[in-house]
């Protein structure tokens, strides 16, 4: 296919503009080659999420028709939907690319971690311990994540390109300037940069991107009958993971997943979304935010997230 | 869909923050749940109207001290273009935020309080948004509900920054009265400035005309990254990965790399589309050759004819974002342009300006913290750059210091020394 249609003719002279996704996926994947290019030991965090599987997809067209040069690593709470996991599996092995899997549990059983008891109990905090841990086993010194600056206030202030200190802290205070599109992967031995390359992607702009792009991703992101429980404020699937209290009511609901993470602590909304155009529409005429609607983990306080990146959260 | 980028910038408390929160409320693009969180804080903090800047200070010591220490990316869309907005910190201490919140901007809106006219911060963003070369400046009359709406305070602040921005290059120029906290021509036209021909900020940013302001001249494509599959159906295949940084390339255009000088032709060009019959900036591409030559990242791909400058001696304006070193004749720095990194040994200063009076001081020597000045730089290999007022992407360049790994410097380059 020719990309004639990448731009519109006005009188007959050629208008050499791009559509927004097509300028979004062009700095997307500026970023891939020029970290590809400049670090040892780079990663992909894929979660089986809509925003690592669009990164996963930007990132096999950077380095079309080679391979990606570089594995993914799943940092895997065990919490997770079945689908998530039967996705993850036929992607990697449809693209023939290394999946490194850290494991929480693993982690757990080590002694690194402590599990959290109680009903609100959720892996979600350990996950930075078993992440740092990986990095630094494996020696990755460049990290993708799919976060998005619109996601959260606190990740609206990171830059593509953000340095991680031998403790994988974020220091926000204290971020590296980034001008252009000149970036500075520069770190001493132990440290490592996280790199977004989705960061100035929305929400809407990841679907209309599925869309164009007819990306499969998980079916619990279309609309689908589910037990659920309703529990601070969001619907909670019922799973393996979460314990029922009493006062709890299980009931059956018509539901989707915006967001893709912990069983434990990802809700669901309500929907009769179950196409991606429908979805689109749904998330255009939406009021609240994806991590506002169903992340029980950001709602934990006014900062939360702020704390959670400074200690090396995704 | 276009996608246009712009910047606030102006001194502290003009109410940057805050506009950028009205267009966000206006324009329908603040969430629920984001705004009852920030009317909580408002609430908690003792404030009687829900404080809007609160939804782009997003850091905890922000909320505390009431400021912006660093940019914030925010996003919205209304059915003509999308927008990627970067609230930039007003305080002195953190101008090197701003630098990196403008320096991609099509669009910089410089917010003044009516009351108290121009500042030298806001003197000192309007030049460093002209040094950037933002093709657009906006100035914005902020807090008109204070004095009154009055007509002739605005045309004294008007003609105050005319006066001193007619010392600086600025090609497209806009004032617009406002009030970020009431909403007064931000997005619709005020009834309380009966006096104001111009269209509201909104209207303007949805509008201004941005597709002519890349360069679609100079076939410009620094190699970034050399793709070989080493599979069966590509065995052969050796594209040349990078993003256009200029010009317009086709497939049998004839083209030169750079540093070798060999000749060659494009066979195919291709893109995440599969193959292009032309390719613009700032697409991310991979270009094959007709012949087998030696290529690696850091060469440039150009047209015979239209070659950038090749050169170790450097002349560059450098803004110095440092906060514990200072730059001085001597001073070794890494420096990156391009896809090429090389080191570089500062030569010479040869004047600091001073951002007030735009004055160039020819006796400094050294430049520190967000001072800039005019710099002769030598590198141990050539780079190929553009006069940055030609070309944003082959005219800048950072500067690194090789024992921090921090970014100390940003540079936009002028020429060769005479
Ligand atoms: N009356 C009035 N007050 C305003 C207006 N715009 C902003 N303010 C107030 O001015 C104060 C500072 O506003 P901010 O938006 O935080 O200022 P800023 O320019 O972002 O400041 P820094 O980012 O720290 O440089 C706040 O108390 C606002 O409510 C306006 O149009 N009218
Ligand atoms: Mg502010």
């Amino acid at each position: 296919m020719v990309v004639g249609a990448l731009w519109s003719t006005l009188d007959g002279e050629m208008n050499y503009e791009l559509s927004h996704l097509k300028a979004l996926q062009a700095e997307s994947i500026h970023v891939f080659r020029e970290v590809a290019a400049e670090f040892e030991r780079p990663v992909l965090l894929f979660s089986g999420g809509k925003d690592s599987i669009v990164m996963l997809h930007l990132a096999t067209k950077a380095f079309w028709p080679a391979r990606m040069p570089f594995p993914l690593m799943h940092i895997d709470t065990g919490h997770n939907f079945a689908e998530v996991y039967e996705y993850r599996d036929r992607r990697v092995s449809e693209l023939g690319v290394k999946l490194v899997v850290a494991s929480v549990q693993d982690s757990i059983d080590s002694g690194r971690v402590v599990e959290q008891t109680g009903p609100g109990a959720s892996r979600n905090q350990l996950q930075t311990t078993t992440l740092l841990d990986a990095l630094g086993e494996h020696g990755f010194d460049a990290a993708f994540g799919g976060a998005r600056r619109d996601e959260e206030r606190a990740r609206a202030k990171e830059r593509f390109y953000s340095f991680r200190d031998d403790f994988g802290q974020w220091d926000p205070k204290n971020q590296r300037p980034e001008l252009w599109s000149l970036y500075n992967g520069r770190h001493h031995r132990g440290e490592h940069i996280r790199i977004f390359p989705l960061s100035n992607w929305t929400e809407l702009d990841i679907w209309q991107y599925i869309e164009t792009e007819d990306i499969d991703v998980p079916s619990i992101y279309y609309a689908h009958e589910r037990e659920v429980i309703a529990r601070d404020g969001m619907w909670l699937a019922i799973t393996d993971f979460i314990t029922v209290a009493d006062h709890e009511r299980v009931e059956t609901r018509q539901v989707r997943f915006r967001t893709v993470g912990d069983a434990t602590c990802t809700g669901a909304v309500e929907s009769d979304a179950g196409t991606v155009s429908a979805i689109i529409d749904e998330v255009s005429a939406t009021r609240i935010t994806e991590r506002g609607a169903t992340r029980a983990d950001d709602r934990a306080s006014e900062a939360a997230m702020e704390d959670r990146k400074r200690e090396g959260y995704f | 869909m276009e996608m246009m980028r712009f910047a606030t910038a102006g001194s502290v408390d003009d109410g940057k923050s805050t506009l950028i929160g009205r267009l966000l409320f206006d324009s329908k693009s603040i969430f629920e749940d984001q705004l009852e969180a920030v009317a909580d804080v408002s609430e908690r903090m003792g404030l009687d109207e829900t404080n809007l800047a609160l939804l782009t200070d997003g850091l905890r010591a922000e909320r505390e001290q009431g400021i912006t220490i660093d940019v914030a990316y925010r996003y919205f869309a209304t059915p003509k273009r999308k927008f990627i907005i970067a609230d930039t910190p007003g305080h002195v201490q953190y101008t090197r935020n701003m630098v990196t919140g403008a320096s991609t901007a099509d669009l910089a809106i410089i917010l003044i309080d009516a009351r108290k006219g121009v500042l030298e911060q806001s003197r000192r963003h309007s030049f460093i948004a002209s040094l950037l070369r933002i093709p657009h400046l906006v100035v914005a009359v902020n807090k008109m509900d204070l004095v009154d709406y009055s007509e002739e305070r605005f045309d004294e602040i008007v003609e105050e920054f005319g006066h001193f921005a007619s010392k600086l290059e600025v090609t497209d120029l806009t004032f617009i009265p406002i009030s970020a906290l009431k909403g007064d021509n931000v997005v619709e036209r005020s009834e309380n400035t009966p006096w104001y021909g111009g269209t509201s900020l909104l209207h303007h940013l949805e509008t201004v005309h941005i597709s002519s302001d890349r360069n679609l001249i100079d076939a410009r494509l620094p190699v970034q990254y050399v793709i070989r599959p080493h599979s069966e159906e590509f065995h052969d295949y050796r594209g040349y990965a990078g993003s256009i940084a200029g010009g317009v390339l086709k497939p049998g255009d004839d083209v030169v790399v750079l540093p070798s000088g060999f000749a060659s032709k494009i066979a195919q060009i291709d893109t995440p589309e599969g193959p292009a019959s032309e390719a613009f900036s700032p697409m991310a591409v991979t270009v094959t050759l007709t012949d087998e030559i030696d290529i690696s990242r850091g060469d440039m791909i150009c047209r015979p004819h239209n070659q950038p400058t090749s050169s170790q001696d450097i002349e560059a304006m450098v803004c110095w974002l440092s906060e514990g070193t200072s730059l001085a004749p001597g001073s070794k720095v890494a420096i990156k342009h391009t896809t090429r990194t090389a080191r570089a040994l500062v030569k010479d200063i040869q004047y600091r300006l001073d951002v007030n009076t735009l004055h160039r001081d020819v006796e400094a020597h050294t430049l520190s913290l967000n001072e800039i000045g005019r710099v002769t730089l030598r590198t141990t290999q050539p780079l190929f750059f553009d006069e940055y007022r030609r070309n944003r992407e082959t005219g800048s360049f950072i500067l690194i210091d090789e024992a921090t790994n921090n970014t100390i410097g940003a540079g936009m380059i002028i020429g060769t020394p005479q």
